[in-house]
């Protein structure tokens, strides 16, 4: 009895300790970064393309615009193949051609980014340039790289969610002479919809939180894009091109577009909770 | 006795090549509830489901022999296989309402035949509930979620979104296992309604329920069908020594 109150209490401290220590992050970060926005003005910080820490101009606007364009773009790419992939994978392949696949998608997840970015730089940038023009580096490129590394995320998510849906219900849909795929879009997706936005939205906080493929293959220009073609640079991409030369205003600048990118993500994650949470609340069809 | 709605001849149907049910002859009129009866594995919830065909759902099924509708075989190429599933409506042992409204339950086999009209589908919806005896209770919350009936009012609304459909053969899989007697009494007295419509097969584990609410009864035992009569004399006096050790509990 003593020994597992020993035990208890030493694992409470490890807990506290690894949680204590994200806080800390946290409030250093925040502590770090909201003095320069205020300084600045919300306003001016959020909305103006003007970056130039030379000058004190702090505006992250055309990175605000770049992150959401690639995040945008990952995400319908990611969503069109991985929902593709985990209906085949649940409802038509073969059992053991999907147990083959499943662990091979997983996989995809463990390729380090720089790979990602790498084969990008190689392949897809070049395929961009010479068949579509611009500079190759541009959102385009870098949503086909984010939607690829996104793809294990949503799948395995969505399979998980179309999988929950009971089997009985795609039975009496064929039984009420229904084809397989009006079952899949009228009942599976339907009752799987909750888990497959989740996954969407968490598909997303990664591909707004990824760094280096984008930084390789987005071009990091310091402009609003105006087509799938121009190059962007993203929040994260900022951060890591200027922390080793920044300091002063500029320096907390930086962590002030940290603190952007932690909003965003908290708030994705926050929905993705609260959209998966409300499994079989309302359910009505029009 | 008129002419068969379907004949069964001959069929054989097998899962990963074993055989399920064995060779099969059977036949199922109009205007008649036909039991079948048999202890577990006795082949009866196959024979069913491969009326409507949703065997082929199973990777491992195969079959031979024919099963005739209209003197069709149903499981030619030409084969509308969706149409066969409105016309064979099937109804599950466990009530499996889709996760939707009680209106959107019924409409769904007319949607997916492609009625839209909404006074078609408003009618076909309050004549299935009316036979279904569940019209009174469910009339003023059609919008409400199926799954907040009772398990034999959802027994009920499957049944009716069956009817929807106005089958010529209504097939139940042990409708009433998980009902209180209350509820199965108002499925046994719809299914009387029913048969003036409808030809009804219904698999049962409980031979009084075979006893009260058929016609005819079947005893399958190990996927072979042993004998078929009307249920009186079925039930009185069995031809076969295997469906009287069966009747009066000797095994299964």
């Amino acid at each position: 009895m003593k020994r597992d109150r020993l035990i208890g209490a030493i694992l409470l401290v490890v807990a506290l300790s690894a949680i204590s220590g994200l806080a800390l992050i946290t409030v250093f970060i925040f502590r770090e970064g909201v003095p320069i926005i205020l300084r600045v003005g919300a306003g001016q910080f959020f909305l103006s393309t003007d970056w130039e820490p030379s000058l004190g101009h702090f505006g992250i606007l055309s990175m605000i615009g770049g992150s959401l364009a690639v995040t945008v773009g990952a995400a319908v790419i990611g969503v069109v193949f991985s929902l593709g992939l985990a209906i085949v994978l649940t409802q038509f392949a073969p059992p053991a051609l999907a147990a083959a696949l499943k662990p091979a998608i997983e996989l995809l997840a463990g390729i380090p980014s720089v790979v990602y970015g790498f084969v990008g730089v190689v392949t897809l940038v070049p395929l961009i340039r010479h068949s579509l023009g611009g500079p190759g580096l541009s959102v385009l490129a870098a949503s086909i790289v984010l939607g690829i590394m996104i793809l294990p995320t949503i799948t395995s998510i969505a399979i998980d969610a179309l999988q929950a849906v009971p089997r009985s219900y795609v039975e009496g849909s064929i039984a009420l002479g229904a084809t397989r795929w009006q079952t899949v879009t009228m009942v599976l997706l339907r009752a799987a919809r909750s888990g497959i936005v989740a996954a969407v939205i968490l598909g997303m906080g990664r591909a707004i939180g990824e760094t280096m493929a984008v930084i390789m293959v987005a071009g990091n220009a310091l402009a609003l894009p105006h087509s799938l073609l121009d190059p962007v640079r993203t929040l994260t991409s900022n951060i890591a091109l200027e922390m080793g030369y920044a300091s002063g205003d500029h320096r907390q600048a930086l962590f002030a577009t940290g603190v952007t990118l932690f909003v965003i993500i908290t708030l994705l994650n926050t929905a993705a909770l609260a959209v998966s949470r409300r499994r079989a609340g309302r359910r009505r069809v029009g | 006795m008129p002419a068969p709605r379907i004949q069964v001849q001959g069929f054989t149907a097998c899962f990963d090549g074993k055989p399920a049910v064995k060779n099969l002859d059977l036949e199922i009129f109009p205007h008649e509830r036909l039991a079948i009866i048999g202890p577990a594995s006795s082949g009866k919830t196959t024979f069913l489901r491969s009326l409507n065909r949703l065997n082929d759902l199973d990777p491992g099924f195969t079959h031979s022999g024919e099963i005739l509708r209209d003197g069709k075989n149903i499981y030619d190429a030409d084969v509308d296989v969706a149409e066969l599933r409105r016309k064979i409506g099937m109804v599950y042992a466990v009530p499996v309402p889709l996760p939707w409204s009680i209106y959107d339950n019924l409409v769904y086999g007319l949607r997916l035949a492609g009625v839209r009209d909404r006074a078609t589908l408003n009618e076909r919806v309050e004549t299935a509930l009316r036979y279904a005896v569940l019209w009174d209770e469910v009339k003023d919350r059609l919008h409400e979620p199926a799954n907040v009936l009772s398990g034999g009012q959802q027994q009920r609304l499957c049944i009716a979104r069956v009817l929807v459909l106005e089958p010529d053969v209504l097939i139940l899989d042990e409708p009433c296992s998980g009902l209180d007697p209350i509820s199965t009494g108002k499925i046994e007295d719809a299914l009387v309604t029913l048969k003036e419509r409808h030809s009804i097969v219904l698999v049962t584990n409980n031979t009084k329920q075979a006893a009260r609410a058929s016609d005819r009864t079947a005893f399958f035992l190990l996927g072979d069908l042993i004998e078929v009569g009307p249920t009186a004399q079925l039930f009185t006096k069995p031809t076969h020594k295997r469906t009287n050790d069966y009747l009066v509990g000797q095994f299964g």
